[in-house]
């Protein structure tokens, strides 16, 4: 098993630029849910010139909607979800300062290109892992769209969660790569 | 004829509702244990010990293993000779449906209309599936779904002339389409033959089988093996990162089919493989 990174939000360049495919990752700090529903909603507030419910600036958008917490639990189970629905939100977040995202599966060549402009980076966590991702959320409160039950924006702090970087911010593709390493023909 | 009342159907649901979503199938286990001796990728590995402990933590703690705990989908087998009593039969089912979900905190997935798309707050309505078949029993099987590995399920409608190398084709070019969006590894689900509709319908039973159960006829069991080898050698490993365990089994059902016809069905599934029945 390599070496683990300990990384806090919020992320800035020097940390986004030191990061590299393969790398594993602990994340200390804080960091945000939103799903589909809650990108519409951030991207058309961009659009009319209008505030963000949160500061995005070096924040980390964590692509998930949790299950209900039990009595006593912070949050219920909270693993990735599959991070190419945000592809066409996603660009213009980076374009307002957001520096990470963290889900599952690839990201578009949209997404890489912001990615590369503006310096940020794309981390794996386990899908499927919800119930063992979830010990390292500390606390979790719902900051915007309610309404949107699982999909809320929600603000999370984070102690070690885990993850891997998958795309960094020179373009590097672990999926690309990971198959070009171990596809057999 | 047998009496089964409504309220002995809206519990037993409510149960493996719940059950479900939290208990991962010891076959389901041991192939992702057998899967680390053999993954060549240290971060695929890495996803797999993870995998494993969540599903542990997951049993132990009775906490869903996974945050999308589906789209409740029933397969019940009635048996001609009992007699449902006390209401109706759908709605015993959307009841333990909606009790399991709420009762065993688990997520609410269900919008009411596609295109609206404003959940309907209690994942119901359940999609169900009854079979009438001989007896007095009645057999009902749970099997969540979530929406990554659903959404990487295709149909095909083949040419005769495709065969069985088209066939082959079609699938392991699904799962490299796939990548890391459902959550390898997979449990692949293949329907051929049939109908339309009946192609993804076999490719969606065929997820019921246990891991590592084969097809009865040789050439299918041996069309699964292949099939299963070669995905593996996709490279697409654990979450699509690489790695040498991309699926965990695969899973063949075939059916007659039209003259014209060549329907083939790819249901994926994700290594959280829920599943769970109860027999009244
Ligand atoms: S594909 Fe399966 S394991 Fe992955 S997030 Fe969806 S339900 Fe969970």
């Amino acid at each position: 098993m390599s070496e683990k990174k300990i990384i806090t939000t919020p992320l800035t360049d020097e940390t986004v630029e030191d990061l590299k495919i393969g790398d594993n990752v602990l994340i200390t700090g804080t960091i945000y849910t939103a799903r589909d529903a809650a990108h519409k909603r951030l991207v058309e507030l961009i659009d009319k010139g209008a505030e963000l419910p949160f500061d995005v600036k070096g924040q980390i958008i964590y692509f998930a909607g949790p299950t209900p917490p039990k009595p006593g639990q912070v949050i219920g189970s909270a693993g990735p979800t599959t991070s190419y629905r945000m592809n066409a939100y996603t660009p213009k977040l980076i374009g307002a300062g957001q520096k990470g995202m963290i889900g599952k599966g690839e990201m578009s060549a949209e997404v890489v290109e912001a990615m590369k402009k503006q310096k940020a980076v794309y981390f794996a966590a386990v899908g499927g892992a919800g119930a063992l991702i979830s010990k390292s959320i500390t606390a979790a409160e719902v900051i915007a769209y309610d309404d949107l039950g699982a999909e809320a924006i929600r603000k999370l702090t984070v102690k070690d969660f885990p993850a891997i970087v998958a795309l960094d911010c020179r373009g590097g593709n672990l999926f690309k790569e990971g198959i070009a390493k171990y596809g057999q023909k | 004829m047998r009496e089964i009342k409504t309220d002995t159907i809206t519990d037993a649901v409510r149960q493996i509702v719940m059950d479900a979503a939290t208990d991962l199938g010891d076959d389901v286990v041991a192939a992702l244990k057998a899967a680390k001796k053999v993954e060549k990728s240290p971060v695929g590995l890495d996803i797999l010990n993870q995998i494993i402990d969540n599903a542990k933590i997951a049993r132990d703690e009775k906490a869903p293993m996974c945050q999308d705990t589906g789209y409740a989908v029933l397969f019940v087998e009635l048996g001609q000779d009992v007699h449902i009593t006390g209401g109706d039969f759908e709605e015993a089912i959307n009841e333990g449906v909606r009790r399991g979900y709420k009762d065993g905190y688990l997520r609410k997935s269900v919008l009411g209309d596609p295109i609206e798309r404003k959940n309907t707050g209690d994942n119901t309505p359940a999609i169900i599936h009854t079979q009438i078949v001989p007896g007095d029993k009645m057999k009902i099987t749970i099997a969540p779904k979530g929406g990554g590995s659903e959404n990487m399920s295709e149909v095909k409608m083949m040419k005769p002339s495709d065969g069985i190398e088209g066939v082959k084709s079609f699938v392991l070019d699904r799962v490299l389409r796939s990548g890391g969006n459902p959550c390898p590894p997979v449990i692949i689900g293949v329907g051929i033959g049939g109908t339309f509709e009946k192609c993804a319908m076999l490719a969606k039973k065929s997820l019921l089988r246990g891991v590592g159960d084969r097809h009865p006829n040789k050439f299918y069991a041996d069309l699964e093996l292949e099939l299963l080898e070669k995905i593996n050698k996709l490279g697409v490993g654990p979450q699509g990162l690489g790695g040498t365990t991309t699926a965990l089994d695969v899973h063949v059902e075939v059916h007659p089919c039209h003259i014209a016809s060549l329907p083939v069905a790819v249901n994926t599934q994700c290594h959280a493989a829920r599943h769970k029945e109860v027999v009244l």
